[in-house]
């Protein structure tokens, strides 16, 4: 036979008379119920918003496909616009959309990572790497549309270094390539404006993707004999990269949906052609739904709604793409 | 598939040096310094982690370090191949040399030191690679490999660790499904196929269960006969099972060093008795 279990004798000396499972015991149990209560009443809760914001999603598309769907055909994607509502298209639109964000997508992307790179790999700490740091998260919070006259100064026009009466001109205005000095309102200007507005986020998003990978990963291949550019380049970086795909669908999601810069830049609001080269004149959707939504007439308003499907639709292609790439990088 | 059909070639690794591939010739001699430690000091800051270190680690030989969490035992161990230089306040005087070569050096390449100087790490830290690429990874970063000898290389290097025959069938598959006790192996076997003459083992057991424990202790004993091995660990039967001398440190210096045998059956300091016999630490 075991001996009971000894009542543990306060040590002499502090003053204290009672054990800690003598003091458990002898407290006033608290209410298991409302414990409960509470529980489920918080689980219902998050239930509940998460469905509200179910609902507003549906209804927003519920309401844009009612008043679009009549709208969309093959011919609304291959005719431009028109004054005759029958005959409306959005084809300068949509390839001015995909053009420019094609453009934003190409410069923010590189720019953006190696920012990231150089202030979370290279940059040693310092008071300036942190000012830089904080201050580009301060220019994620920015409205696009100041970002609108930054791109219209010093894109479309260069400061004014070069006379737009007289542009310095490479190549045939009619053929692919044709660049042209200062840019002027062409899709160059409009992608790098773009670029200018997602910017912040591409970078803040790849900092923290960055982070996200284990410091000992990088331990490892330096105690190999791995260089810093070998390291970054042959393990942070392909263990960050599903992380920064993911940092870049929102911000290229953010793109086409900006309508403010775009408008700065001064773009024609009503187009009948498709983008040649970097400098053509362009629209994009978001621009032409504004465009559709503030003429009077039933049939525009039919128009716009059909717009916006549109522009959902090309959203959820890059979207989709994105999601694929990451998912394949994830896997090897 | 990247399987060599050939095995009978057996280890011959393209880039390890002749003269350490014969290995400890006779273990009844003295074996030559390999590492040698004088008046070493190291601070992190103002703070003075190791103070006059004096210390001889022998070539193909296990050498210990034992003593309790902060007395510098791994600070000492990262002085080696130079991780601290990743610790922008980490200072270091005194003599450290490797084959005579001085590797305080502020123009020592780091990254050829740690080709020779390998390092493997409390907790397994497999790249999120295949376990091919894993192990093939150091080497790549060095030399030019053709096909052929890399598939042999990634071979030998895993039958030196002893992982061979537990992947040779998966070795395009992810190295994170692989065990803690076989990640930790495979990441032996990547130290091992860059070709180094030092193995620096900072608690490689510590994250293992006892099996595991076992096998990598086991593996330690095959790998002295071509490594020099230096081993930091809390698990005192451990240093006592794998290493031919053990040193103890305290607080930032070296309270004693020896034979194996000898600290832990007759050491010369009441420090290093106490500890070895558990009474602290």
């Amino acid at each position: 036979m075991a001996p009971p279990p000894a009542v543990p004798a306060p040590t002499e000396g502090h003053g204290l008379v009672r054990t800690p499972a003598q003091l458990v015991a002898s407290a006033e149990p608290s209410s298991q119920g409302a414990r409960r209560a509470v529980d489920r009443g918080f689980l219902a809760l998050c239930l509940a918003l998460t469905a509200l914001a179910m609902v507003i999603l549906a209804v927003l598309l519920f309401s844009v496909w009612r008043d679009g769907h009549e709208r969309l055909s093959s011919e609304f994607l291959t005719n431009y616009a028109s004054r005759k509502p029958g005959e409306a298209g959005v084809k300068a639109a949509l390839w001015g959309s995909v053009w420019v964000c094609v453009i934003c997508t190409l410069t923010a992307l590189p720019i953006g990572v190696g920012t990231a790179l150089w202030l979370e790999e290279f940059a040693r700490p310092s008071k300036l790497t942190s000012f830089i740091k904080l201050n580009i998260s301060n220019l994620a919070g920015v409205p696009s549309i100041v970002y609108g006259i930054l791109g219209l100064t010093a894109f479309a026009r260069l400061f004014g270094t070069v006379s737009s009466d007289t542009p310095i001109a490479v190549g045939d205005p009619d053929g692919f390539l044709f660049l042209q000095l200062p840019f002027g309102n062409g899709v160059l200007a409009g992608g790098l404006t773009l670029m200018l507005v997602v910017l912040p986020i591409v970078i803040v998003s790849s900092q923290e993707a960055l982070r996200a990978v284990p410091r000992s990963l990088r331990t490892g291949a330096l105690a190999l004999g791995a260089t810093q550019w070998q390291t970054t380049w042959s393990i942070t970086l392909p263990a960050a990269l599903p992380m920064v795909m993911t940092g870049a669908i929102l911000a290229v999601s953010r793109a086409i949906g900006e309508a403010a810069p775009i408008l700065v830049l001064g773009v024609p609001l009503f187009i009948r052609s498709v983008p040649q080269n970097l400098m053509s004149d362009f629209t994009v959707l978001p621009l032409q739904i504004y465009n559709w939504a503030n003429r009077p007439g039933e049939a525009f308003h039919e128009l716009a709604a059909a717009a916006i499907i549109v522009l959902l639709a090309v959203l959820l292609t890059f979207n989709a793409v994105a999601v694929v790439i990451r998912q394949r990088l994830r896997t090897t | 598939m990247t399987t060599p059909t050939d095995t009978s070639k057996g280890a011959d690794l393209t880039l390890r040096r002749p003269e350490i591939a014969s290995g400890r010739a006779d273990a009844a001699s003295p074996a030559p310094t390999c590492i040698r430690a004088a008046g070493f000091d190291g601070w992190y800051g103002e703070f003075q982690a190791l103070k006059g270190i004096s210390l001889e680690i022998p070539r193909c030989r296990v050498t210990a370090f034992i003593g309790p969490s902060g007395c510098g035992k791994s600070t000492f161990l990262r002085w080696i191949n130079r991780m601290n230089d990743a610790i922008p306040s980490a200072r270091a005087g005194g003599t450290l040399t490797l084959d005579g070569q001085d590797l305080l050096d502020r123009a020592m390449d780091t990254v050829e030191l740690r080709r020779r100087v390998g390092m493997v790490f409390q907790k397994p830290n497999p790249f999120p690679k295949s376990i091919y690429d894993n192990v093939a990874f150091g080497p790549r970063l060095h030399r030019k490999f053709s096909r052929a000898d890399l598939d042999e290389l990634v071979e030998s290097s895993l039958r030196a660790a002893g992982l061979w025959d537990e992947v040779k069938d998966r070795l395009n598959a992810s190295a994170l499904g692989l065990s803690g006790g076989q990640q930790q192996r495979l990441c032996i076997a990547r130290a091992i196929a860059v070709g180094p003459e030092v193995l620096l083992m900072d608690e490689p057991c510590s994250a293992l269960d006892p099996k595991s424990t076992a096998r990598v202790e086991e593996l330690i004993r095959e790998l002295e006969d071509e490594y020099t091995i230096v081993i930091v660990t809390h698990n005192m039967q451990q240093a006592a099972r794998v290493s031919d001398r053990t040193a103890f440190f305290f607080e930032g210096t070296l309270v004693e060093v020896g034979d194996t045998d000898g600290i832990f059956t007759n050491p010369r300091n009441k420090q290093t008795e106490d500890y070895v016999s558990g009474r602290f630490g």
